[in-house]
């Protein structure tokens, strides 16, 4: 259940990322539920298609930023962990 | 005083449409009102369309394609894939019944998000008697199939009152074999038909606080496998609920004829005109209409509520609530313990929760009088 550099991490079917132009932020819309997604975590998730595993989202994250694979691996895990313990991420 | 323009609300986030009042169960606690809208006087197909795409470019964010029974609609795929178009995260709320395994497919080609399915008991004896329909649970169950064969996540919803409190953990398993991602443990609110049979329903509070108990035990169980949402019954509770979300802020209803509502049993409030989206937008009803005007923000609030720091977080409770059981919509909501009301009207749910009274007023489109 770990999310591992193998891991494939997707929306699930019911769980959709959206752009709310009216409020002009990012959310993630689920069943009853709306979660504020700042812009790196819409651009994570826009990467989360369940193709690209952890590894490849990860270094395409470390070259758009500019910034150390092990940095944004630890990010990447925390935000991932936390979404999918809500239910709105699959890995 | 000086005139002055109030800022535009917020958007509303959700818009919740009673699309019919048909449906085929007799839930006594049914939130719908106790004059249910005739079937001739339903908006039509192109009407709703354009109230979604209203809804969406308004800022809505859900839709809750609801009723009565919403699928008793035959426009029901057409209605369900152009709120989808429009943007908007689509959200079913059925009992299930005449739902089959083509029309679910049919509603998931769609592109409904999100099927929320009602169960009246744990078991089949509970479940039919509750909901007045002799094989609902097999209709309820099978449709429950269909919907995780396509794919779709799906939600439990049980309201629990008296005569099926003892059954919060079936419903908890019955929820994990369905394969169900959530599951809603409503305790009945007590307006329109669950009001009018709120003798019968009232629970204990012991057996109200053991069933927060299981369901707290469940959810640290469960974790990560089922979300429990938990609405608790607020006569026992110590603050309101913010109905709603807030007057006004977060939601919009519709009923089946096109009367826009700040909430479902807005209607019962005297002197409230509420516009109806045939003759005018959902911004104009959203931003304008003096219905949605009347109790929005804290302007409107007396004391207890106009002093209290709680006052933008339950945003004084439920207006209907306050009506039925003070006699102004303007009181603070008795359930809150500041209300000067609260101590009776603990006193009377739990009188009824021990009234032994067990005889249920099924919803029906007969106004049958109070024997």
């Amino acid at each position: 259940m770990e999310i591992d550099a193998q891991s494939r991490p997707r929306l699930p079917r019911g769980v959709k990322l959206k752009r709310d132009e009216v409020r002009e932020r990012w959310t993630l819309l689920a069943p009853e539920r709306i979660f504020e997604v700042d812009a790196t975590a819409a651009t994570v998730l826009e990467l989360c298609d369940g193709e690209r595993d952890l590894k490849a989202i990860v270094a395409e994250l470390a070259e758009r930023y500019n910034a150390p694979s092990a940095v944004i691996e630890k990010d990447v895990v925390a935000m991932l962990a936390d979404l999918k313990a809500k239910r709105v991420l699959e890995t | 005083m000086t005139a002055h323009t109030a800022p535009p609300p917020a958007p509303p986030i959700g818009l919740l449409v009673e699309l019919t009042h048909r449906c085929p169960l007799g839930c006594p606690y049914c939130s719908n009102p106790l004059a249910l809208e005739r079937p001739g006087a339903e908006l039509d197909t192109e009407t709703w369309k354009r109230v979604f795409g209203e809804a969406a470019a308004l800022g809505a964010l859900h839709v809750h394609l609801s009723g009565g029974e919403p699928t008793a609609r035959r426009d029901i795929v057409e209605l369900t894939s152009h709120a989808s178009q429009s943007g908007l995260y689509t959200n079913l709320i059925t009992s299930g019944i005449g739902v089959g395994e083509k029309l679910t497919g049919e509603l998931a080609e769609a592109g409904l998000d999100h099927a929320q399915l009602s169960f009246q008991g744990a078991d089949k004896e509970t479940n039919d008697r509750l909901g007045h329909y002799s094989g609902s649970w097999e209709r309820k169950r099978a449709f429950a199939g269909y919907v995780t064969t396509a794919g779709m996540p799906l939600t439990i919803n049980a309201v629990i009152h008296r005569a099926n409190l003892h059954q919060v953990g079936a419903f908890i398993e019955l929820a994990v074999e369905l394969g169900a991602r959530r599951l809603e443990i409503a305790h009945t609110q007590y307006y329109g038909w669950a009001l009018a049979n709120r003798a019968a329903l009232m629970p204990p509070r012991q057996e109200v606080e053991r069933s927060i108990a299981l369901v707290e035990e469940a959810r640290a169980r469960l974790k990560g496998e089922l979300v429990i949402d938990m609405v608790i019954p607020d006569y026992y509770a110590r603050y309101p609920k913010p109905c709603a979300g807030g007057w006004g802020r977060i939601a919009i209803n519709v009923s089946p004829t096109g009367k826009a509502l700040p909430c479902h049993a807005a209607e019962t409030i005297p002197g409230l005109e509420f516009w109806n989206v045939r003759d005018h937008s959902l911004g104009d009803i959203w931003r304008l209409n003096p219905a949605f005007r009347a109790f929005r923000g804290t302007e409107w609030m007396l004391e207890p509520c106009r002093s209290c720091d709680r006052r933008e977080v339950d945003w004084g409770g439920c207006r209907c609530q306050a009506l039925a059981l003070t006699g102004d919509a303007r009181n603070a909501d008795p359930a809150c313990h500041k209300s000067p009301d609260h101590e009776r009207i603990v006193a009377t749910a739990t009188a009824e929760s021990e009234s032994g009274r067990e005889a249920l007023r099924w919803r029906s489109y007969k106004q049958k009088v109070e024997a």
